[in-house]
């Protein structure tokens, strides 16, 4: 099951260069783009893996993208995030976020039912690929 | 623009069969660089010479991309070797704008950086520091002041060395990223690259910035007081005349920068001398001009005499 979560998920995976037009479009407004990543990409799952710091001071795309090519050598078999963050006053928060590199398999999400007193239903939402230990999830080492 | 409208790719444009060069080089705005170069920094023959050579280099090299004949990216990291004060950061920065123009470098900023920005203090900390001002310059133009203290040759464990493996690779690797120019004194230089022959291979460009004259020294002089309202009198002219000439043959004697501490100095004592006179009623002509007396109370003449 195709993970769809932050801009653009539901397209086909971007290519180098239109994430590279992406970054420069962040960087453009000012914001300071940052590399995460995770294997338990649970919707609720909201902290990921930061990969370095935050960069700020950037001006041209090609250093995000050489901090993303070092990232994906070393966890390339994860989820792997961009997001941007505007730090002036009023937003102070999160303004892209997206997915630009994902594992070959992505098992999906169990949906366990649980009955609760008066017949109430109570969801849960388990990823397959959680049930094994961090780092070995997505058939990495 | 929005976000989404980002994601759509550029178009091929086809190969160009001819081109007016004229209009090309009207286009760019290069012309316009280049005249203030030659207007506003002074002497220097040699360079300006070298730098309207790599201007109509690139400019050739554009076209020949445009019409298919070449596809890969001209290096063009630069070394500039000269002594203090020869005009080596002002001319990367007029360097960067010529890139920019061509489209060379995308964005045109040009990070200073000195050893200290690169290299780290303990074990592991250069790779990330040295990483983040390449991340900094990625676009644009990386100068590095005094690159000869990258290298230690004394100590082998020195972090220096790792800068330089990072820079090396990036160089080789991202050349349409990123431009390079290294800075320092000739001879140190020499040694530098001697010891660090990946560096001498990877840069196109080796260029020597001469000292300046006696008359461009002058020249220099009088362009900095006109760019802060001030003047010398005739008298005062012809005593910094001799200053220069005594000033340039004393040790530690840094050219442009020399010139620029001296006029400092200068200022400072004209507003002592003004002030010394209260009762007096100052007029604009006298708040400009500095008078003979305030070049010859240097110490350069002190020592001449003595």
């Amino acid at each position: 099951m195709r993970i769809t979560q932050g801009c653009f998920s539901f397209l086909p995976d971007l290519t180098d260069q239109q994430i590279t037009r992406q970054v420069q479009y962040c960087l453009e407004n000012g914001w300071a783009v940052n590399i995460e990543f995770t294997d338990d990409p649970h919707p609720r799952n909201n902290f990921w893996e930061m990969w370095g710091l935050p960069m700020f001071d950037l001006r041209d795309a090609a250093g995000v993208l050489m901090e993303l090519a070092e990232c994906r050598k070393v966890y390339g078999d994860r989820y792997i995030r961009l997001s941007a963050f505007d730090s002036s006053h009023g937003w102070e928060s999160v303004r892209l976020s997206f997915i630009v590199d994902r594992p070959k398999q992505e098992p999906g999400f169990r949906l366990d039912r649980h009955e609760v007193a008066g017949r109430n239903i109570r969801y849960t939402t388990t990823s397959y690929a959680a049930d094994r230990p961090e780092g070995q999830r997505y058939g990495g080492s | 623009m929005s976000a989404l409208s980002a994601v759509q790719g550029v178009s091929e444009m086809p190969p160009v069969e001819k081109v007016d060069l004229r209009r090309e080089f009207n286009e760019v705005g290069i012309g316009e660089v280049l005249n203030q170069l030659d207007r506003e920094l002074i002497g220097l023959r040699p360079v300006k010479t070298r730098i309207r050579e790599i201007a109509s280099l690139l400019l050739i090299e554009r076209i020949r991309k445009r019409m298919n004949l070449t596809s890969d990216v001209p290096t063009l990291h630069m070394s500039f070797t000269g002594n203090p004060g020869t005009g080596k950061t002002t001319v990367a920065l007029r360097i960067a704008g010529i890139l920019h123009r061509l489209g060379f470098v995308r964005r045109g900023q040009v990070v200073s950086v000195t050893r200290d920005e690169l290299v780290g203090q303990y074990i592991g900390h250069t790779a990330p520091k040295t990483k983040e001002i390449l991340k900094k310059a990625m676009g644009g133009v990386l100068f590095i002041d005094e690159a000869y203290y990258l290298h230690r040759p004394d100590n082998e464990r020195d972090y220096g060395q790792e800068a330089i493996e990072i820079l090396l690779q990036v160089m080789e690797s991202q050349r349409e990223d990123l431009v390079v120019i290294l800075a320092g004194y000739g001879d140190r230089m020499d040694k530098f690259f001697a010891s660090n022959p990946g560096f001498r291979s990877r840069i196109a460009h080796h260029i020597d910035f001469p000292d300046y004259s006696d008359d461009d020294l002058l020249a220099i002089a009088e362009l900095m007081l006109r760019d802060m309202n001030y003047k010398f009198s005739s008298d005062a002219r012809e005593a910094f005349v001799r200053y220069i000439g005594l000033r340039k043959a004393q040790p530690m004697f840094s050219n442009a920068r020399s010139i620029r501490n001296a006029l400092d100095r200068m200022r400072l004592r004209q507003a002592n001398r003004l002030v010394a006179d209260l009762d007096r009623v100052l007029t604009a002509d006298d708040v400009v001009s500095l008078e003979a007396s305030d070049v010859l109370a240097s110490r350069v003449f002190m020592k001449a005499i003595g």
